[in-house]
């Protein structure tokens, strides 16, 4: 069983859900990764959302795009992004770490090359946001001979027989955009949400993840209650926007817990 | 031999094109070709797209013999078509009437737009305003300043410009923020793309709406030479007036179809906007599968171009499977060599062409050399330079 599914299943047991942070790697710097990462876990993540950071981010808002920014600032690409998730897992093999990026840097060292690396640092599942399922199936069936989950995202707008469709080629979990628009946008309507989440669990028993939108602990509070796992991005690089290298470590650490505290 | 018949339902040219977007915008891009497929041989549709072609447009754009300018470059005979004689000065209005009239159709009330130098963002604010529709139009920050003019043409007609403040602040930031409005406002906001790339169905639809160009010429060069040219040239940013032109005479196997992008500085710097030139390779960007000027990590690069409508790391997927199948040659030139051919034509045929344009005059020059005289070569001359005067003074030194 994958670490991300082992991770669902030990919540399920004690009836709790998944929280979920995103941040860019090598923002706001590549040095600090690796201990942000290990902060968030203490501070109550169960899994953690890494983003690849990419010079054309078309569906993320711009505080998504500014974290990529200060990435490549600082020449932030997939081979750093992989030693950091070496390093991360020498102190942590248990929490699930999901590559979240674009299929450009994925193509660019080859399909077969990014999930061989993606495997040898432990990467536990890989959204590539701008691959459909009809457009990666070679990709996605390399990631499942390597036990490397496949998250794919649902939208407000996906149709009965494409949510099928995705369903088929997914695995660790689903993930729900909770609004029509770019990460970190207007609010989240709940009842839509609601209404659409419970229609997607009578088709799988895989767990269902809500995000983009979730901006603070309250609006997480209600997400939890109607998903499986709450993700935390825009709002937790705005953190990271906003502090400088002496609190950025406490700043998200205490982001992290007032949202541990809602979900629970 | 089989008749030219892509993309292929998903959209894919061979390897290339197809649909890379996030989820969100899949449904909208599945009621767009929907719609396409219902409308584009729809005669209802047909005959409003050429009433508007026609009495708004000005079509059919005339050929003509630039005989002085042949004579004096010597060999070939250079004919050129004339999209700057299209309402709002360039080709690609004849692809906005075509979207904006779809749109109209769909019963979407506003209309995004992205563009470079201007002229696809004019195009677009000039459509919406015949049609009453609201018109929003992105554009990179760098290019705002570049194309002040363009800039308050929009204005006047009505639309409302954002300058795009991300990134390289160029056109391809420019369609990201369109993409980013898109699927924010979906259910009431059509986008037009202006070139043909996007995700599917864009290049396939942009690229018909702009065949008129290359139809037409079919039948001008044979009403006045009895002939097809042996060689269309025409420059490639995106691409659209290239395919526009290039797509009629695909069968035409005789007929050489030749791609001009910008080398900038010279290929060899670095400093251009070339993929296809400069074999980059292949990559995923705006949708779809294309030659892309990237780095080792994926990441996009900074182009470099003199022409702000050629300034784009990537390339319409039909122009990447022509070059793969060899059916169309793609060469570049530079910045200067561009300039020498803007000016040439000025002095020696009244034509100020646009400095995107310039760019195919100045390959055509060097290619007639080699011709002989009862050789044709067709320059499709894309656009009016009007746009790009300051930036040709500023260069020479010149404070209008």
């Amino acid at each position: 069983m994958s670490r991300i599914a082992n991770t669902f299943k030990a919540l399920k047991e004690k009836n709790k859900k998944a929280l979920i942070p995103y941040i860019t790697a090598g923002d706001p710097h590549p040095d600090l990764t690796v201990s942000m990462l290990h902060a968030l876990v203490d501070a109550g993540a169960d899994m953690i959302e890494l983003g690849i950071p990419f010079s054309d981010p078309m569906a993320d808002g711009p505080t998504i795009q500014r974290a990529s920014e200060r990435a490549l600032a600082h020449h932030v690409g997939l081979s750093h992004v992989f030693k950091m998730v070496k390093a991360f897992r020498e102190k942590d093999d248990k929490t699930p770490i999901i590559l979240m990026g674009y299929a450009n840097p994925i193509e660019a060292i080859g399909a077969e090359t990014f999930v061989e690396r993606a495997k040898n640092s432990d990467v536990d599942g890989v959204i590539t946001v701008d691959y459909p399922p009809e457009e990666c199936m070679h990709f996605t069936k390399l990631l499942k001979e390597k036990n490397i989950d496949s998250i794919f995202l649902l939208s407000p707008t996906t149709e009965l027989d494409r949510v099928k469709l995705i369903i088929e080629q997914a695995s660790g979990f689903l993930y729900y955009v909770s609004l029509k628009g770019v990460t970190g946008a207007a609010n989240i309507d709940i009842e839509q949400v609601k209404s659409k989440v419970s229609i997607i669990r009578e088709l799988t028993k895989l767990p269902i993840g809500v995000g983009f939108g979730v901006r603070d602990a309250a609006t997480a509070k209600e997400v939890a209650k109607i998903s499986d796992a709450v993700v935390v991005g825009s709002r937790m690089v705005q953190e990271i926007e906003n502090s400088n290298k002496d609190n950025l470590i406490s700043n998200i650490s205490k982001l992290m817990q007032e949202l541990r505290e809602a979900v629970n | 031999m089989q008749p030219y018949d892509m993309p292929d339902e998903k959209g894919h040219f061979g390897q290339f094109g197809g649909v890379f977007v996030a989820e969100t915008l899949i449904e909208a891009l599945d009621e767009l070709r929907v719609m396409y497929e219902k409308y584009r041989h729809d005669p209802d549709f047909l005959a409003e797209l050429h009433y508007d072609l026609k009495h708004f447009v000005g079509r059919p754009s005339p050929i003509y013999h630039a005989k002085r300018w042949s004579d004096r470059v010597g060999g070939a005979q250079i004919y050129l078509k004339r999209e700057d004689l299209n309402h709002t000065g360039a080709h690609k209005v004849n692809n906005t009437v075509g979207q904006a009239l779809l749109a109209k159709r769909m019963g979407k009330p506003r209309i995004i737009a992205e563009t470079g130098a201007g002229q696809h963002g004019v195009a677009t604010a000039t459509i919406s305003a015949r049609l009453g529709l609201e018109c929003v139009v992105y554009m990179g920050a760098e290019d705002v300043k570049r194309q002040a003019p363009n800039v308050y043409r929009m204005k006047l007609l009505g639309a409302t410009v954002v300058p795009v403040e991300s990134g390289s602040k160029t056109l391809k930031d420019a369609l990201n923020e369109a993409m980013r409005d898109w699927v924010t406002n979906i259910s009431t906001t059509f986008y037009i793309i202006g070139t043909v790339a996007g995700p599917h169905p864009y290049p396939m639809m942009v690229r018909d709406f702009n065949s008129v160009v290359g139809v037409e010429c079919k039948t001008q060069m044979n009403e006045m030479l009895g002939r097809q040219p042996n060689a269309v040239v025409a420059c490639v940013g995106g691409g659209s007036n290239a395919m526009g032109i290039f797509y009629p005479y695909i069968d035409l196997r005789e007929v050489r179809l030749i791609g001009v992008e910008a080398a900038g500085h010279g290929i060899e710097t670095g400093k251009h906007a070339a993929p296809l030139t400069a074999n980059s390779p292949i990559g995923v960007l705006h949708g779809n599968r294309t030659y892309l000027m990237q780095n080792e990590e994926g990441q996009i690069i900074e182009t470099h171009s003199i022409s702000a409508g050629l300034d784009y790391p990537g390339v319409g997927p039909e122009h990447a499977w022509l070059k793969d199948i060899k059916r169309a040659e793609y060469v570049a030139v530079t910045d200067t060599e561009a300039l020498d051919a803007f000016h040439s034509l000025c002095l020696t045929e009244g034509i100020i062409p646009a400095l995107e344009t310039s760019h195919a005059l100045a390959y055509a020059e060097k290619l007639a050399k080699t011709m002989k005289p009862d050789q044709v070569i067709l320059v499709n001359l894309s656009g009016r330079g009007d746009k790009d005067i300051n930036t040709v003074a500023k260069i020479s030194n010149i404070n209008l």
